[in-house]
């Protein structure tokens, strides 16, 4: 796992994107091609099943350490990484015998076989045998989870220049549920075909936050529709059966059954790029309702009658078997209206209607309108536009609402994880209620980092209690909490929930007894809620 | 029997010698454990430190009535025997020992019980109370060993120097940056500094110590003068536009909180080099039962963990509130480690 762990610190020393292309491209051009296999599978979040519990792996670790369990804890916390922890506390390993990424892979594999005494050896002789680095991520491999920084498009652009194939071809070979027991080097990206697989989705096209509408042209070379606040999802039709992808590449097919109907109204071949909605009454429910499916593997009837969704459909990517992304987008969307037609009403699909303006300030004015009807603002896309793959700037742009805002007073702090570890960033907010607090949201974000460090400094100073990790702070700072919706929650205190909760400013110049009070929030309840 | 030292809002005091350590705020009698601006502050009377502390405190507070001390000799302040001992966290830092009636008290100031080449070795002092930092007191932090440290960092320079890159280390303008000096292969290239860190390049080489020649790198001083070259910046001078004119770089932070992952991305440089002078986490453990005390006071960093930690392994310990930073990240004015 030598080479592995040099690409892995490669990768983790450096900021700039160049130069962790090309420790990728060097990785992908000399490397075992199953180690390869894996470390896409890895970097694109297919990792090996857990075998192991982490609360085992603590244990397991503080024994070997020598220490108590609280104090791992602690560290821990301090660290923000289990695996990390766990290879720092741990002392220095005996041997070093150097085996591929596969052998890791396949000896915790091997792990669910045996018994947990055996499982505990083999963990502990692993650990023994593996340097620092190599070590945390063997770690990394039994806790899941492997975010090191490196994104998707890092991947294709090294394998790019690795095999000398198109990025957008490599985009979409790495997409859909392969895992290295699946698919081999030579199947997944010598091979050159990328529907093989018919469940394989397409990459998300993606918008930037609209800058200015001044550099947009003629208003009518662009179509506007509703920004939904759902899930944004892919459903692939092909070969009879359908599938259901999030823009996170999960697979989410069982989850909204109510939408497996559309494979007997929608031609094979077809391919939707839209939101997945609760929706009633030809109208969308709040992502309250819609939360309670998320997470949810199999769905009681009760739910599927209270938050039923629909697929709200913004684009058509594949029609009759052909991959239609390049024609413009005025084309997509005519066949998609057509497909959606001829389909019966009480289908689970609508068609994201175009929204109507002559000029700018109609557009604008329809915006206003959005909180009313449940969107989060709107999406302009230039009507001769291609559908690209991943983030780009140019034809498609998001024009959101403005968030609601609200000036609450810090009262408690904790520090945060990770790469927050020695700063306070995670503060308890309250309103005021005649000389009373009450807490209603914490926020995390939002400030920059010299912000971070100012109000870390006065924290520390500043501490009236602790309660393990948190600190009471003297209500003194007003900032102004910016969130996307508030709902009724009698979980909280308070008596509400925010969506989204951000710090969007510092308020230095508001004192405490200016800042909002309760009955201004519960106002924006009965407003907004 | 009466506590050798106390605690209060102005610092560590002894009453029976009615004179502080380290203070915070002004008192008429300060002795000063080392020259970092969160433990030698202006405003005092007047000032007692070892002959190797006093030329950095000269240089750094100006004209102030300072005494100075050699390591081990005694001296008596009213009812208190006093001495200085070598702590290892810079040239001239240490710890404090303070007698009365038999009872011996120890403040540690900052240390490190590793030697690093330029200031005088840790020594564990037999006492009964223990006044220690616990900056790093947590048992993640386990410093880089010093022949590795330096293989790590010359590797690095010579890697850029051979790209035709510049190298750029933050470092604390007092003790990191002499501290790495002194174990960098001068062989590689040029060495360049920043104003701060050549100041007290000055004044350390006036005191006698031998460093590396080095190079104050004035406006005219870029990657074309002196390519290949090691650039010790102070860390606030890391991104900033000082930087600029050394060109095509890598950049480096050398920091005890390197040791962790997520503060080494954050910082956003290149490379991340794990080196401190405080202690580790052993360095601190072995250094506490080194000392035989009984009683100890953790004064700054993991406090509360620590002391819990220590009076599970038997110690009668406590958590004192101080002003002392220890080793700092995030502070933009110049900050110590």
């Amino acid at each position: 796992m030598k080479d592995f762990a040099t690409l892995f610190t490669r990768i983790d020393e450096s900021t700039k994107t160049t130069v962790k292309t090309a420790a990728l491209a060097d990785y992908f051009r000399t490397a075992d091609p199953s180690d390869k296999l894996w470390t896409i599978a890895l970097f694109t979040g297919r990792r090996p099943k857990r075998t192991i519990t982490a609360t085992r792996l603590r244990e397991w670790a503080a024994e070997v350490a020598g220490l108590p369990d609280w104090l791992f804890e602690e560290s821990y916390s301090i660290v923000g990484d289990l695996a990390e922890t766990i290879a720092l506390v741990l002392p220095p390993a005996e041997h070093d015998d150097d085996q591929s990424l596969t052998y890791w892979i396949n000896t915790i594999k091997t792990l669910s076989t045996l018994d947990e005494e055996d499982r505990k050896a083999g963990i502990l002789k692993a650990w023994n045998s593996l340097p620092t680095t190599q070590r945390f991520l063997f770690t990394k491999l039994l806790t899941g989870g492997f975010r090191i920084g490196v994104s998707a498009k890092l991947i294709t652009r090294a394998l790019a220049q690795a095999t000398g194939q198109p990025e957008p071809e490599l985009t979409h070979k790495l997409m859909g549920n392969w895992t290295p027991d699946t698919a081999t080097w030579e199947t997944l990206i010598e091979a050159d075909d990328p529907t093989a697989d018919l469940s394989r989705p397409y990459p998300f096209y993606l918008a930037y936050q609209l800058d200015s509408l001044d550099d947009l042209g003629p208003p009518a070379d662009w179509n506007a529709e509703r920004k939904w606040d759902g899930i944004r999802g892919q459903l692939i039709i092909r070969g009879g059966e359908h599938h259901l992808w999030s823009r996170g590449e999960d697979l989410m097919t069982d989850r909204f059954p109510e939408l497996s109907t559309l494979k007997d109204y929608l031609p094979d071949g077809t391919v939707i790029d839209g939101e997945i909605l609760a929706f009633s009454d030809e109208k969308p429910l709040s992502f309250n309702a819609l939360q309670k499916r998320i997470g949810r593997k199999t769905v009681p009837k009760k739910l599927l009658t209270e938050a039923p969704v629909i697929l709200m459909a913004y684009d058509l990517l594949e029609h009759q078997g052909q991959d239609i992304r390049q024609a413009p987008l005025a084309e997509r969307r005519n066949t998609l209206a057509s497909l959606i037609n001829q389909t019966p009403d009480e289908t689970p699909i609508r068609l994201s209607e175009a929204v109507a303006f002559a000029t700018w300030e109609d557009l604008a004015q329809a915006r206003d309108q959005s909180r009313d009807i449940g969107a989060e603002g709107l999406m302009l896309k230039r009507l001769d536009s291609p559908y690209l793959s991943g983030r780009k700037r140019g034809d498609w742009w998001k024009w959101k609402i403005d968030p609601l805002t609200i000036d609450a007073v810090m009262i408690y702090a904790q520090a945060g994880h990770g790469r927050r570890a020695n700063l306070f960033t995670d503060y308890t907010f309250a309103v005021r209620q005649g000389n009373d607090l009450v807490p209603f949201t914490k926020a995390y974000s939002g400030l920059t980092d010299a912000e971070f460090r100012e109000i870390t400094a006065w924290v520390r100073k500043n501490t009236l209690q602790r309660f393990g990790p948190v600190r009471q702070v003297p209500p003194t700072h007003v900032f102004e909490i910016a969130f996307e919706g508030i709902q009724a929650s009698p979980r909280h205190k308070s008596g509400v929930a925010l969506r989204f909760p951000r710090m969007s400013r510092w308020r230095k110049d508001k004192p405490v007894d200016e800042a909002n009070t309760l009955d201004d929030l519960k106002e924006m309840l009965a407003t907004y809620g | 029997m009466a506590d050798v030292l106390t605690f209060t809002d102005r610092g560590i005091y002894c009453p029976a010698g009615d004179f502080h350590i380290d203070p915070w705020q002004p008192v008429d009698r300060a002795l000063i454990t080392h020259g970092h601006s969160d433990h030698a502050r202006l405003g005092m009377g007047r000032y007692l430190a070892t002959t190797g502390t006093a030329p950095v405190m000269r240089h750094r507070l100006g004209e102030i009535t300072l005494d100075t001390i050699s390591y081990g000799e005694e001296t008596q302040i009213g009812d208190a025997k006093v001495s200085f001992h070598p702590a290892g966290h810079v040239p001239g830092s240490a710890q404090i020992r303070v007698e009365v009636k038999g009872e011996v008290w120890v403040v540690s100031g900052d240390y490190k019980t590793v030697a690093d080449g330029l200031s005088e070795p840790f020594e564990p002092v037999k006492c009964h109370a223990f006044i220690t930092e616990c900056t790093f007191g947590l048992p993640i932090f386990k410093w880089t060993p010093q022949d590795i440290l330096t293989e790590q960092i010359n590797n690095w320079w010579a890697t850029n120097a051979a790209a035709g890159r510049t190298s750029i280390l933050g470092a604390y303008a007092l003790g990191k940056a002499q501290r790495l000096l002194a174990t960098v292969n001068p062989d590689i290239g040029p060495i360049l500094t920043h104003g701060a860190i050549e100041n007290t390049n000055e004044v350390l080489r006036n005191q006698g110590i031998t460093l590396p020649q080095t190079t104050y790198a004035t406006a005219d001083i870029t990657a074309k003068t002196h390519p290949g070259a090691l650039v010790l910046a102070t860390p606030s001078a890391l991104g900033t536009t000082w930087t600029r004119r050394f060109g095509p770089a890598s950049t480096a932070f050398a920091s005890g909180w390197m040791a962790l992952r997520g503060v080494r991305r954050r910082r956003a440089a290149d490379r991340g080099f794990i080196v401190s002078d405080h202690a580790d986490w052993d360095g601190l453990n072995d250094a506490i039962k080194a000392t035989g005390a009984t009683k100890i006071f953790a004064t700054h960093g993991y406090t509360s963990v620590f002391q819990r930690w220590l009076t599970e392994q038997g110690y009668d310990a406590h958590v004192v509130s101080t002003d002392y930073h220890g080793e700092s990240l995030d502070n933009s004015e110049e900050s110590e480690a």
